[in-house]
């Protein structure tokens, strides 16, 4: 059954192999997938390690649900300590490899040291192997892949892996499995490469057996019914996520030319339409694919129909690659958004750091704060497609001084490139934020500014604030299942009850991410998708383990807590701009430009984001310097990490 | 067989990959998720993006059932099925080997050759499957739709010479 599944412990230094249970304790208190990992890395590593040294964890989970009888458990979660943040580093990714790893037999592995020489790892059966990688140094993300495979002799072989950026320790390369699933951000690559870690290869074959297989089954297909009768998952299994572009742009929530507007006018050649048309023109009618165990189908096949790289076949792009290749450095052609897609997805990079970097880059270059010596020659002014593509290449192999500085992150390329290079860098404790502009979305602002692995969207964002629905509607979301009798505002500029709101979803997506299950299948951009109240069924059925919707959600408030008290032992600051709870001065200081007449002349409010925080703290039980109290910690059995459970 | 009699039709065009036929049969047949249980399997080729659901096709002189040396497998008129008589069945696999479809699996845990039983009338990989990559239909339709299609790609063929035969003009 699914609570057999293992943890394996893994020493590339020396060779060591150890394979433990997981105690029904530390389940119960932190589920699986991510809020394990976050467990075991504030126990399995040190205050102040190298992120690119041995002693840095590598944390490669499946969740409590993964390819059980549930929804779409397709989701595998990588977690260190970041090299791109010197924080918390996790990302969370689709496709098949976490339920193969759970058909082999873990739920987790726990990988330190550092190889003398490429390996990868083969996860068989119950069995760990550490084989010889040479052959593999150099591949791309997909050739190293079917290389596994043809070296295993086994179709069914999936593998997570580096491609060449991970080698060249870029610290936004990115962890991928199939075509385009990618554990993106933080850097989790980077860590893989500095352990001289090609790969983790999975083949299973070992029963998960079902604590009541029929209920199960009925409940799944009521599960999925809800889930796919969704108007909004109806859309994404047509068009994907660049269904979210259209309506964002118009209103004007993109941030284009790194930060100067909120809007991509003239935009039409990569408009979610015209792209559902080349998949159709390149791949046929039935062109959308999905994870393991999905209905939703929110990924396009494609093949990029024009330039250097015609012909060649990827997935997505998804609404992050229209924001990194269009948006973000004003490039308006779908031949640009799709090649630049299949580039990261073959170097394995952050397509979100990338995009950000160069456009950062470019309006440097605009303002002569850098110059053409140091662009390596490239005229990189927003809106020259050819020197983004460039760029990104070089990014990749590190080539030229630019792209060096830039391979190493965004704070630390404004140290090096100087001058106020710092206060255009769009960013919050070191890495990007998503091309979307919060000016204009208070809550979606909080919610960037306190994600616990820096900037971004997937941790905490109330997505359907910006839906306007009826406060009873959210009243019936929010105050379940722990109560909540504060404000709530359907009014998506308003101040008012969105620090509860993000501190509601941020337990949420937790909680999904330890179940191990998408964020499409629960409350981020549906509002009437399952949450709490429906999860405890889904885990009975599925595992036996009985747990309440408050069960659920302390779990998840305490992994949220852990990963807090990670980041505030590496030196989170609340208003530290590198390192805390903060945004760019932009956001206080330049008005929004274009967009809907209500969104034009908006900032964010100084005082009522600070405010903001407050509340959010306040509602976390940390204190006004965003430390958890004491009786916070005791009230979520944390006053005594590290506890070394597991 | 009776004149209603319904089949298993495969539209991998359709197949989205995403393998929830394999979990639901794993599931509905054993009580446990294990797609190496699973009587139906997505074959895939993910450089190309392609993906095809490979099962039974109960076929109508199947050779499974013409070589089996036991005579443990017999068509079950009645379900629209060729079926195992596990019985009888003394597992030397020969199935597995005549099978043109690899389709007659062999599991490797309970060490007994397992194929599509159309879970009695109610095939739950067709259930599950929203997409309708893997749809029950009456014999009768099974080429219908099909001639439908290729009819669309005739005419839309015939609808673009005469444009370019109007442009040329």
């Amino acid at each position: 059954m699914a609570l057999n599944r293992k943890i394996g412990y893994v020493d590339l230094t020396t060779g060591e192999v150890d394979v433990q249970p997981i105690p029904l304790e530390a389940r119960k208190k932190y589920l699986g997938g991510r809020g394990l990992d976050a467990y075991l890395l504030y126990n399995h590593t040190k205050k102040g390690c190298d992120p690119l040294g041995p002693d840095n964890v590598l944390l490669i989970s499946g969740g409590l649900l993964t390819a059980t009888c549930a929804s779409a458990t397709a989701r595998t979660h990588v977690m260190a300590k970041s090299p791109l943040t010197g924080m918390l580093g996790s990302a969370n990714m689709g496709g098949f490899f976490a339920p193969e790893m759970a058909w082999a037999g873990f739920h987790h592995l726990v990988i330190r040291g550092k190889a003398k020489k490429p390996v990868y790892l083969y996860v068989h059966d119950g069995t760990i192997e550490i084989r010889d990688a040479k052959h593999l140094w150099g591949l791309s993300t997909t050739d190293t892949q079917w290389a596994i495979r043809e070296e295993l002799g086994d179709e069914e072989v999936k593998s997570c892996v580096i491609g060449q950026a991970g080698e060249n320790l870029v610290r936004f390369a990115n962890v991928m499995t199939g075509v385009k699933n990618a554990a993106g951000r933080t850097g989790m690559g980077c860590v893989m490469g500095s352990k001289n870690l090609k790969a983790v290869a999975a083949r299973g074959t070992m029963d998960i057996n079902i604590a009541h297989p029929v209920e199960a089954l009925e409940y799944n297909k009521g599960f999925i019914d809800q889930i796919t009768s969704a108007k909004v998952n109806q859309t994404q299994g047509t068009l994907g996520t660049p269904f979210i572009w259209g309506a964002t742009n118009s209103w004007g929530g993109l941030r284009t030319r790194n930060f100067q507007l909120n809007q991509l006018e003239y935009a039409d050649d990569i408009e979610p339409e015209r792209l559902d048309e080349i998949a159709t023109e390149t791949i046929g009618p039935h062109h959308m694919t999905g994870c393991f165990g999905c209905q939703v189908h929110c990924r396009a096949q494609y093949r990029i129909p024009s330039g250097p790289h015609a012909g060649k076949y990827d997935e997505g792009p998804e609404y992050t690659s229209q924001g990194a290749f269009g948006a973000e450095p004003e490039c308006r052609s779908a031949e640009t958004v799709l090649t630049g897609n299949h580039l990261v997805d073959q170097y394995g990079m952050d397509n979100l750091e990338v995009g950000s970097l160069i456009a950062w880059a470019m309006e440097l270059y605009e303002l002569g704060i850098i110059n053409k010596k140091q662009t390596g020659g490239l005229d990189l002014r927003f809106g020259n497609d050819e020197a983004l593509l460039e760029m990104t290449e070089r990014i990749a192999f590190r080539k030229g001084w630019l792209a060096n500085a830039l391979a190493d992150g965004g704070i630390p390329a404004s140290e090096k490139i100087g001058k106020n290079s710092f206060d255009y860098l769009i960013q919050v404790k070191g890495m990007s934020n998503l091309h979307s502009d919060e000016r204009a979305t208070p809550a979606l602002a909080l919610n960037i500014a306190t994600a616990s692995r820096g900037s971004d969207h997937l941790r905490s964002r109330p997505a359907i604030d910006l839906y306007h629905l009826p406060e009873a509607v959210l009243r019936k979301i929010y105050s379940s299942p722990i109560p909540y009798e504060g404000p709530l505002s359907s009014e998506h500029t308003s101040y008012e009850g969105k620090p509860w709101q993000v501190f509601w979803q941020e337990n949420c997506y937790m909680a999904v991410d330890c179940l191990g299950i998408c964020k499409y299948h629960t409350v981020f951009l549906g509002a009437t998708l399952p949450n709490f109240e429906d999860w405890p069924k889904v885990i009975y059925y599925n595992t036996g383990l009985e747990m309440t919707p408050e069960e659920i959600w302390e779990a998840a408030e305490r992994c949220n807590m852990l990963e807090r008290m990670f980041n505030l032992r590496e030196g989170l600051a609340r208003t530290d701009l590198k390192k805390g709870d903060m945004l760019n001065h932009r956001y206080f200081d330049e008005p929004c430009l274009r967009g809907a007449p209500g969104v034009v002349g908006l900032t964010i409010d100084r005082k009522k984001f600070k405010q903001m925080v407050d509340e959010f703290y306040t509602h976390k039980g940390l204190d006004k310097t965003g430390k958890p109290k004491a009786a916070t910690l005791k009230r979520l059995g944390l006053a005594k990490e590290p506890s070394h459970l597991v | 067989m009776p004149e209603e009699a319904k089949v298993l039709k495969i539209d991998y065009e359709k197949c989205t990959g995403c393998r929830l036929c394999e979990l639901v049969c794993s599931v509905h047949h054993d009580g446990v998720s294990n797609p190496m249980r699973s009587r139906i399997k997505v074959v895939k080729w993910e450089a190309d993006g392609i993906y095809v659901p490979m099962a039974c096709q109960q076929c109508e002189d199947a050779p499974c059932l013409n070589a089996c040396p036991a005579k443990a497998i017999s068509r079950n008129v009645e379900m629209g099925r060729v079926e195992v008589d596990y019985a009888i069945c003394i597992g030397c696999r020969t199935c597995v080997s005549v099978c043109p479809f690899g389709a007659m699996n062999f599991n490797s845990i309970e060490r007994k050759v397992s194929k599509c039983d159309l879970c009695d009338g109610d095939p739950q990989c067709v259930r599950f499957c929203e997409v309708k990559a893997v749809d029950v239909v009456t014999e009768g339709d099974l080429s219908l739709p099909k001639k439908r299609q290729a009819a669309e790609k005739i005419v839309a063929a015939g609808v673009r010479s005469a444009v370019l035969e109007a442009e040329s003009h």
